[in-house]
């Protein structure tokens, strides 16, 4: 194919861009809920962040960045024309990256998810024709945006009721923290290792049996629960009769959970997201090396990486205030309550990337903190807002769509 | 770029600060009626005067609270509580305050001064229907705890206890009342019959004030059953 390196570069610098925004932005979002309990400093959220969301992109990315690339669009109807596929996930990142800096910059609560499928599908459909667009993975995914923030949050209402059972509730809730947190932590590093490893991680060439990956899991979930004791026990212990005092140890504990809660969320968020930014490049690039569009290939790893850098850059040159200031205007999150919304989010999500599905990370986290709310668990919960994010992609997905197309119709008059 | 994060909108304020301030200002206004009551006594009148001006400034900041967190109760608001809970609540706790300006607005308005022979069993049962309104003050004060535990097991049976040792101090104050009704009736003839109507009325609302409290602590049960 001619011009291929020319293309090459240009879905790097757009992946980069849309990486950048999604680092910019919605990492902020994703570590909202264990920003906001305070267990952990800014400065920690920021490094965690980075550090998980460049992990999880690389080793948990592959299975959702496989579905933008090639889920939506059917490429052997493309096969005369492969260019045309190579301009439309262009048009695609352009469309996504562009709609995402307006959004921002309005305040408007966007999914960077639905924004990049509205616009691949945008491009295929009005672009070449409704007949390219495979419509029952357009479905699925549609489904899954409905059915990830009920997942998460009937996962955060059973485990805040579970804390509220085995440890609030109690004449002591101090000495049943202390018995029952670790459990929590290994429940955490146990499943988000199993279905890291379960779902593959042959794109970095490791190729588990399953009785290995529940070693592995055990072992790390086994191991982080051994250094989360550790700093759970230089916690000072009281007698109950300090009642005051009491619950505010009793939420120092939940904070060494919150941590790895972020942690978790992180990793979820950068498996998810950054195939956002990653699965249109990916698609260009396979079709610019190889000159056809059916070609069967595991994403390159590379690809995956310069997500985890794009993002890590959002994070250093922007993400850090947007972190500052939700860290300082949540404050209804104990972490208590933030443990228990941040995992069951992380643990939705997780599950969604490790069945290709891109879920966007926003509604669930909302999703899950409703659940907490469902169980009692936080102050007030202003549902008018709630609302006005759920119905958010009501406008992304067509203005996704509508940018793409224009930009799709542009590069192709330039190049094509 | 927009940099407050729209997942940090979702939260509402809590409503259980507010209450608790408001209690606050209510029940320090109550408070400050049994100075007022001494400096009547006495016939201070400037002194009583100054106490009363205290109880209607504290009254004003009570209602301005209430205002506030009215405000800030949106119908779309998702709590642990019910909103017309935390609604009524918020009224019977502002009532106290009330109560206390009108006891106030009464004695200073007629110059109303107690006959000696009931003045020490005033101030008794006055001091016992206070002694009801700290008890909810405090019971109110558990509203965070209780927030915390979610609404379950060990906190909210010290809720219980709570307003249970209420209610026996609201039936004291009310045998307190009982007595104190008996005195002034074994000397009603000798006082204008004006007058006597009038204790009799100060007499009521002070029991009031025991009654209202009561009432705050089983709003406080009504909150937790949801």
């Amino acid at each position: 194919m001619e011009l291929a390196i020319f293309y090459i570069i240009l879905a790097g610098l757009f992946a980069l861009f849309m990486a950048w925004g999604i680092g910019a932005n919605d990492v902020a979002n994703a570590m909202a809920p264990s920003v906001g309990s305070k267990a952990i400093t800014i400065k920690q959220a920021i490094l965690i962040a980075a550090v998980f969301e460049f992990a999880g992109a690389v080793l948990a990315g592959g299975g959702v960045t496989s579905t933008i690339r090639r889920g939506i669009v059917d490429a052997s109807l493309l096969e005369n024309q492969p260019e045309l596929l190579v301009f439309g996930m262009l048009a695609s990142l352009l469309a996504a990256g562009t709609w995402l800096v307006i959004a921002s910059r309005k305040g408007w609560p966007v999914s960077t998810t639905h924004t990049i499928i509205g616009a691949v599908v945008g491009f295929a459909a009005i672009g070449i024709g409704v007949s390219t667009v495979q419509w029952p993975m357009v479905g699925r995914i549609a489904m899954s945006w409905i059915v990830s923030p009920v997942i998460a949050g009937v996962i955060a209402w059973l485990l805040f009721t579970s804390v509220q059972r085995l440890i609030l509730e109690r004449d002591n809730p101090l000495l049943y923290a202390r018995r029952y947190v670790p459990i929590y932590m290994f429940l955490a590093g146990f499943f988000m290792t199993w279905v890291t490893v379960d779902k593959g991680l042959s794109h970095i060439g490791l190729d588990f049996t399953t009785l290995q990956s529940n070693l592995l899991a055990v072992a790390i979930g086994l191991g982080i629960t051994a250094i989360g004791t550790f700093f759970m026990l230089r916690i000072p212990y009281q007698e109950p009769e300090k009642r005051d005092f009491h619950f505010v140890t009793v939420e120092r504990i939940f904070g060494i959970l919150m941590v790895i809660t972020a942690c978790c969320m992180a990793f979820a968020h950068g498996s998810n997201d950054v195939a956002n930014a990653v699965g249109p490049a990916a698609a260009v690039v396979s079709v610019a090396l190889s000159g056809n569009v059916t070609q069967e290939a595991i994403v390159p790893i590379w690809i995956l990486i310069v997500g985890g850098i794009g993002i890590v850059i959002g994070l250093a040159t922007y993400g850090h205030r947007v972190i500052a200031t939700v860290g300082q205007n949540i404050t209804a999150l104990t972490p208590s309550r933030g443990f228990a919304a941040g995992l069951a989010a992380a643990a939705t999500i997780v599950m969604a990337s490790g069945t290709g599905l891109p879920i966007s990370t926003t509604h669930t986290v909302v999703g899950a903190i409703l659940g907490v709310g469902l169980a009692r668990g936080i102050a007030a919960i202003n549902l008018r807002v709630v609302g006005s994010i759920f119905m958010s992609w009501v406008i992304t997905v067509p203005a996704g769509a509508a940018l793409s197309v224009v930009f799709f119709l542009i590069l192709r008059g330039l190049l094509g | 770029m927009n940099s407050t994060g729209y997942i940090s909108r979702i939260f509402g304020a809590s409503p259980v600060r507010p209450l608790q301030r408001h209690f606050d200002k209510a029940a320090k206004c109550a408070h400050k009626l049994p100075k007022f009551i001494r400096a009547t006594f006495r016939e201070d009148w400037s002194k009583a005067d100054a106490a009363r001006e205290k109880i209607i400034l504290l009254e004003h900041a009570a209602d301005d609270l209430k205002r506030e967190l009215r405000l800030n109760l949106p119908k779309s608001l998702l709590m642990p509580v019910s909103r017309s809970d935390v609604l009524e609540m918020l009224s019977r706790q502002d009532r106290v305050a009330n109560k206390a300006k009108d006891i106030s607005g009464l004695i200073i308005g007629r110059k109303m001064v107690m006959p000696e022979a009931i003045q020490t069993d005033y101030l008794a049962f006055l001091e016992r229907s206070l002694d009801t309104v700290t008890q909810a003050r405090k019971s109110v004060h558990e509203l965070d705890q209780l927030f915390e535990s979610g609404f379950r097991g060990a906190e909210v049976d010290l809720l219980m206890e709570m307003t249970d040792e209420l209610s026996r101090l609201e039936d004291q104050s009310d045998d307190l009342q009982v007595h104190l009704r008996r005195s002034l009736f074994a000397i009603e003839k000798e006082l204008p019959p004006i007058e006597a109507m009038f204790l009799y009325k100060v007499i009521d609302w002070t029991g009031d004030l025991g009654d209202i409290a009561q009432r705050v602590g089983s709003r406080l049960h009504m909150m937790i059953a949801r």
